[in-house]
């Protein structure tokens, strides 16, 4: 294929730069923070605690809830506060994001409370945001079968980039653009995909052989940055 | 020995002549670490140290909690743990009025607690020992649990220099809550700001020498 120019000139396999630290939040049991270029995350994790109201516990399972919130400054234009639509949304699909690594039987009645805050944002927010949270997680010293981590590859006109940003995502040439997030487990497992937009099924592979291959880069930084002791 | 520091879904050690333990997982021929932690291994048990996260309770600890609630045959005690931590009146070791409860520990009331035994329904607690019960006098203080076996040191070395330095008796409950007594409230302080340098300095090797530099300055 011809050589494709991506508006900040990285290769259609490269993602932007990528920072992460653990320990940010001293009053969360576990913490973190993950940013993809001008794409910033951070997570808080408390809990396992009792499920409170009492209704909504599981006898059966602990309970992983999420809660996704982007600052209103985190946009170019102020966005208003508080739940939306789209945060419940993205919420949900953190939550179901994650608990496939959890073990939840052990904390029967119980529930880990994830707080993903978007402080600033430019595209891939619930990538950085899943990141972040498995992350935290991890540092909470929770019971997990893996890491998970995430990233979102896009179809601009015909091509395929890893790790979009704003301005590939509002991309209109030729088909437009197409954005698919996915999240994987350290052992290469699909535990959420979602697609906004149109491609064939050939593609889609490809979609996922990319992917797989940006997560094992970020899992690498996810576990260098949790080896990394505090201080 | 060098311990490292190993995170979810990473794998420790290969091969049949290891068993997982705590924190860790087999799968096929390799122990998995399940949680983040420092991997430890001794006679083929390999398990993984915790470094964060919340208190977990084991039967045997020593915590220190609050009295939360009084029922018609015990007390609720928050000793910081999801479960409900109980004690039942027969673990009293004295005679108590039924009519009464609040006569021995009232609600609010600080108690230095053993755990007796952790079932589905919750924690049972018992104060049958020497040094358990109601805490009368003194402060208490809390740090990170995790910090707690750094602040004992290795067979109580780090929590006997602060008490001999000090002359304050120190109660270390496994769940971060110390509870420390002395004749001046002076002495109090200064017990107070040790462990609180031994919390914040845990991750420097040879801390009992660093701690006994510490009070030369400090007095």
């Amino acid at each position: 294929m011809a050589e494709f120019k991506r508006p900040d000139g990285r290769k259609p396999d490269e993602m932007r730069e990528i920072k992460a630290k653990i320990g940010i939040i001293p009053n969360a049991d576990g913490s973190a923070m993950f940013s993809t270029g001008d794409t910033i995350a951070i997570a808080a994790v408390y809990g396992p605690k009792k499920m409170h109201p009492q209704h909504k516990q599981n006898p059966e399972k602990g309970v992983l809830r999420c809660t996704y919130t982007m600052n209103s400054f985190s946009v170019t234009e102020r966005i208003r506060p508080g739940p939306s639509r789209r945060s419940t949304e993205i919420s949900k699909i953190i939550e179901w994001a994650l608990e496939p690594v959890l073990m939840l039987k052990k904390y029967p009645g119980m529930v880990i409370d994830v707080y993903v805050n978007i402080i600033q944002a430019d595209a891939g927010t619930r990538c950085a945001g899943i990141n972040a949270a498995s992350m935290a997680l991890a540092h909470a010293g929770l019971p997990m079968k893996n890491l998970v981590s995430s990233i979102a590859i896009g179809k601009l006109d015909k091509q395929l980039v890893v790790d979009v940003n704003k301005a590939e995502e509002d991309w209109e040439e030729g088909e437009g653009a197409t954005d698919i997030p996915i999240s994987m487990t350290g052992d290469e497992k699909i535990t959420h995909l979602q697609l906004d937009g149109k491609i064939s099924k050939e593609q889609l592979k490809e979609v996922i052989e990319l992917a797989r291959k940006s997560c094992k880069k970020i899992i690498e930084i996810q576990r260098k940055t949790l080896k990394e002791i505090e201080k | 020995m060098s311990r490292k520091i190993v995170v979810p879904g990473e794998s420790i050690v290969k091969g049949e002549n290891y068993l997982p333990g705590e924190g860790t997982e087999k799968r096929g021929e390799e122990i998995t670490a399940l949680r983040y932690g420092l991997e430890e291994e001794s006679n083929g048990l390999v398990k993984v140290i915790p470094l964060s996260g919340v208190y977990s309770p084991r039967r045997g600890n020593v915590v220190i909690g609050k009295v939360e609630d009084i029922t018609f045959n015990g007390w609720v005690i928050d000793i910081g743990t999801a479960q409900r931590a109980f004690l039942p009146l027969t673990e009293v070791p004295r005679y108590v009025n039924k009519d009464a409860l609040e006569e021995v520990m009232e609600i609010g009331d600080m108690a230095v607690v053993k755990i007796w035994s952790i079932n589905k329904r919750g924690i049972d607690l018992s104060i049958k020992s020497r040094g358990l019960g109601k805490i009368e006098e003194g402060i208490i203080i809390k740090v990170n649990p995790n910090k707690v076996p750094r602040i004992i040191g290795k067979e109580g070395s780090m929590i006997k220099i602060i008490k001999e330095e000090t002359g304050c008796n120190i109660t270390v409950g496994q769940n971060g809550f110390i509870w420390i007594r002395g004749n001046k409230i002076e002495e109090e302080l200064l017990a107070k700001k040790a462990i609180f340098f031994v919390s914040e300095k845990s991750f420097i090797e040879g801390l009992t020498d660093e701690l006994k530099k510490w009070f030369e300055k400090e007095k």
